[in-house]
């Protein structure tokens, strides 16, 4: 059955048994790669997707739930040729190593700093902990998400994400 | 797929009855070397001498460098991109040599159809090795061009230089690499010698370069094996038994084949999968198929609670890594103790995944695997296929740290695709197969006896380590779980005992201070109860915890500080820089610390032939809980030449954390059932509640000298500074790995 969904901008409608989670419409129906499959289980934070401005597990939340909500997944943040904030910050940091938990750190960190620009780094390290990493790049990606609450809060507009 | 047929292709007789120009070339080459002082490379002896890191096995240079009429530049590395930033770090090299922007150059990594053969991508030797090479190929090729230009300007090659893919004469005029180039000038064997640039003259290499795939990784570019997208493609995962050894003894697949979307159930033997045209159709019937197959039993686990202490039991062979002076002379131990390491997993977050097509006899396979040309020898034989009809293609998966489940994904994909030719395949394992079917680092014990002399030295030291192989990587078949399940089922081979430099089970079981009477035992296990293979830094994990806390003991024996104690043994004057550095940068001291606050210090050189690693941090142990936070660690590391001074502090900031947490938290668990140990939550790892207040990596300026690599210098340094760091915060000392919580708890006596 048809499930219409609005994702970085675009409503569409999407032909998924409504139990489907998240991830699978994402990445298998629309093609998009920034949520990763890591665990399907809700453990690992690398299918984390925002949905109205919240960090959600994308593996573990069925499409049904998601009708009239707004779906954010780095995609959304920007592009190769124009990197948002929270891309530019971790370009600019250097923060991935084989890069595969990064997209669902952004995203997860993006609704933080949405909600609060100015989070500081006790809570920038609270809220990124449902989120794994095994390459070891934590220090990077927390210098990383400090900057780009530095780059929105220096322009407001900049760090909204579609 | 791109091809090159022109690799190859023309022989010796026809490049050197073709061209007259090559002659000059290698002419003028020769003349450069007489007039040059500063000739790098290994040294000419008669009559073939070694050519420097991987052009020892592929000395042609357009099989590492190409050059178009329209120039067009080709790099051709057989090494792979494993978020290492071995890319960015190659091209730097490349560039710098050839004398162009890095973003000239198109980079080619793994593929059994266009790049050399470079064995696997591990053991920190992807820039001694890949690096050497296409650093010397570079440095040829331009001279090359330099020669070609010389000859069509008919003056002395030494007025002319490289600059910007162009050949510069002094009065300006230029010309361009395309319009010098041949195919005949660069279908040549590499020479011993090289002219490299010297380090003064660096216009990239040395410098921190930002990487080249980081931009499509924070974008959702899709470059991972796992956003693979082929027209037509379908989905598949597999169901496997529910232990090793366990045989399919009934199936009744109806109902998966009934099941929305599903394409095919593919048995052979006991390999079971299934096939759909969508990736969820693909899990929720893989989990319908679970249910409609039938198990023998399977190999019996061993007894978990007396797991680690019967390493020291089982049939075993003896290797002797090392004997110098009078081992077992001294009368008394000033030191003895048994070490521990649990059976660890890679944990890449991603899980495994491959995609493979069976078209037109050939099966092609987009891997994460660290070794294409390796697995597709395994993948052919399994198959029963000349090596020919296979090609596999390294793709980018998920951070690997050794061999995980990316070969045997790969097999699984490859004989999935021979049931639905002219499909291509995309499996991906779940998050329990990885868990469960990866092969584990090895778990080990290890014992030291050391004793001191009068004077505070070490006289004596004999260490003895219990360990199966380090590596069971492809090559056979045997290797691959899926030739394992066919009805004619491959074996895995037998495990050999091999003591060799840069050693296995035994890395960096020699500890490199000086001590006069030494015997290090390697007890070799051919029989592994759990499947084992190649992670991070192989025993040296094991071996350099053991030997670095083993030190900190003996300096508390000795009276003497664990830094200076250290700097008593080492006559290496690169390894007393690190320790140095490390402990300078630290602010290292005997002052008196905090309650309940430690600081420890460890030292290896990777190997002992490879990168130095220093580093010294300081812990904090929660007395009520027992749970270790470490605050702050400053580590330095000295990788010989450096290439991307950020790629090496990256890698080994990622490697002091990954492998604090194996440390503090990581182990495999089993029962007699099976392995227990299947999620995040029951094998959890560092979350960034734990991770330090700072990681201080520096990186030490060695200009001129060979690449020592960087990726695993970390692993064995880490859990000896913090077990000594924990020493000294408690005042006890911790042998078993993971330092758990209720370990530590337990073991300081709240």
């Amino acid at each position: 059955m048809a499930v219409t969904l609005t994702v970085n901008g675009r409503t569409q409608q999407v032909e998924a048994d409504p139990e489907t989670p998240l991830l699978y419409v994402l990445r298998d129906h629309l093609e998009l790669n920034g949520a990763k499959y890591g665990c399907g289980i809700g453990q690992c934070g690398s299918c984390t997707v925002m949905v109205d401005g919240e960090a959600v597990l994308s593996c573990v939340t069925p499409v049904l739930l998601l009708e009239g909500r707004r779906v954010t997944t780095v995609e959304g943040l920007g592009t190769l040729e124009k990197p948002g904030p929270m891309q530019q910050a971790f370009i600019e940091e250097q923060a991935a190593q084989c890069g595969y938990c990064i997209p669902g750190m952004m995203m997860r960190a993006q609704a933080l700093l949405q909600a609060d620009p100015s989070a500081n780094e006790a809570a920038i390290r609270a809220h990124l902990e449902p989120n794994l990493c095994r390459c070891g790049t934590h220090m990077r990606i927390i210098k990383a998400v400090m900057r780009a609450g530095e780059i929105m809060r220096q322009n407001p507009q900049s760090g909204g994400a579609s | 797929m791109m091809t090159r047929p022109d690799r190859k292709r023309p022989t010796r007789r026809s490049v050197i009855a073709g061209g007259g120009s090559i002659v000059v070339s290698f002419a003028l080459l020769s003349q450069a070397f007489a007039q040059e002082g500063e000739v790098q490379g290994a040294a000419p002896p008669q009559p073939k001498p070694k050519l420097p890191g991987s052009l020892a096995d592929d000395p042609w240079l357009d099989a590492w460098i190409r050059i178009d009429a329209d120039g067009a530049i080709s790099v051709f590395t057989g090494k792979a991109e494993l978020g290492q930033g071995v890319k960015t770090a190659i091209l730097q090299i490349a560039a710098e040599e050839l004398e162009v922007d890095p973003t000239a150059i198109r980079l080619v990594t793994a593929d059994t159809g266009q790049t050399p053969n470079e064995g696997y991508t591990a053991g920190s030797q992807s820039i001694q090795n890949s690096g050497t090479a296409i650093r010397h190929a570079a440095a040829q090729v331009r001279e090359l061009l330099i020669g070609q230009a010389a000859a069509q300007w008919q003056i002395p090659a030494d007025q002319l230089r490289a600059e910007n893919g162009k050949v510069i004469r002094s009065d300006g005029q230029t010309l361009d690499y395309g319009s010098l180039v041949s195919t005949e000038i660069m279908h040549v064997e590499a020479r011993p010698q090289s002219r490299l640039k010297t380090p003064g003259s660096f216009r990239i290499m040395g410098k921190p370069m930002k990487r080249v795939d980081i931009p499509a990784k924070v974008t959702g570019t899709p470059i991972y094996v796992q956003d693979m997208r082929l027209p037509g493609m379908v989905h598949a995962r597999v169901v496997r038994p529910p232990r090793p050894g366990a045989t399919l003894t009934a199936l009744d697949p109806s109902a998966v084949e009934r099941f929305p979307g599903v394409v095919a159930v593919v048995r052979n033997g006991s390999f079971l999968a299934v096939v759909a045209e969508r990736e969820f159709q693909a899990i929720q019937a893989m989990r319908l198929l679970e249910t409609a197959a039938q198990w023998s039993e399977g190999m019996k686990f061993p007894n978990p609670s007396e797991f680690i202490q019967s390493l020291k039991t089982r049939p075993a062979q003896q290797g002797v890594v090392a004997e110098r002076g009078q081992p077992g002379a001294a009368s008394a131990q000033s030191f003895q103790a048994t070490f521990t390491r649990p059976y660890q997993i890679h944990g890449s977050i991603g899980p495994s995944c491959a995609v493979a097509l069976l078209e037109s006899g050939t099966t092609r396979i987009w891997s994460h695997t660290q070794g294409v040309f390796p697995d597709r020898a395994a993948i052919a034989e399994m198959l029963g296929v000349p090596a020919e009809q296979v090609h596999v293609v390294h793709v980018e998966g998920s951070g690997c740290y050794g061999h995980n489940g990316a070969d045997d994904a790969a097999a699984d994909a490859a004989l999935i695709a021979q049931a639905v030719p002219g499909r291509p395949v995309r499996l991906q394992w779940m998050r329990e197969q990885e868990h469960v079917w990866e092969p584990y680092g090895p778990a080990m014990l290890t014992e030291v006896r050391a004793s001191l002399d009068q004077s505070g030295r070490i006289a004596e030291w004999n260490y003895d380590l219990w360990s199966n192989t380090h590596s069971t990587r492809p090559g056979p078949a045997g290797s691959l779980i899926a030739a394992q399940s066919l009805p004619a089922a491959f074996k895995a081979p037998p495990a050999k005992l091999s003591i060799s430099p840069s050693g296995n089970g035994d890395r960096n079981a020699v500890p490199l201070y000086t001590i006069p009477n030494m015997r290090v035992i390697w007890h070799f296990l051919p029989e592994m109860p759990l499947r084992v293979s190649a992670l991070r830094a192989l025993g040296a994990y094991a071996n350099v915890f053991a030997i670095e806390s083993a030190m900190d003991e003996l300096a508390l024996t000795a009276n003497a500080d664990p830094v200076e104690f250290r700097l008593r043994h080492m006559d290496d004057p690169r390894g007393r820089a690190v320790i140095e550095a490390a402990a300078d940068g630290f602010g290292w001291s005997r002052d008196r610390l905090p309650d309940d606050r430690g600081r420890g210090f460890a030292f290896a050189r990777y190997k002992n032939l490879a990168a130095y690693l220093a580093m010294a941090l300081e812990i904090e142990v929660e007395r009520e809980t027992g749970r270790c936070r470490i605050l702050r660690v400053v580590a330095a590391i000295d990788s010989g030449e450096i290439v991307n001074p950020d790629g090496i502090r990256n890698q080994t900031e990622g490697g002091i954390i990954q492998a604090a947490s194996w440390t503090l938290y990581e182990t495999v668990t089993f029962d007699e059932s099976g392995i227990t140990s299947t999620d995040w939550s029951s094998y959890p790892i560092m979350r960034f509640g734990s991770v330090p207040a700072s990681i201080d990596v520096r990186v030490m300026e060695r200009p001129g000298e060979p690449f020592l690599g960087t990726g695993e210098a970390a692993q064995g340094p880490t859990p000896a500074a913090i077990a000594n760091a924990i020493r000294h915060a408690t005042g006890r000392r911790l042998y078993d790995i993971p330092f758990r919580a209720e370990k530590v708890k337990a073991a300081i006596g709240v």
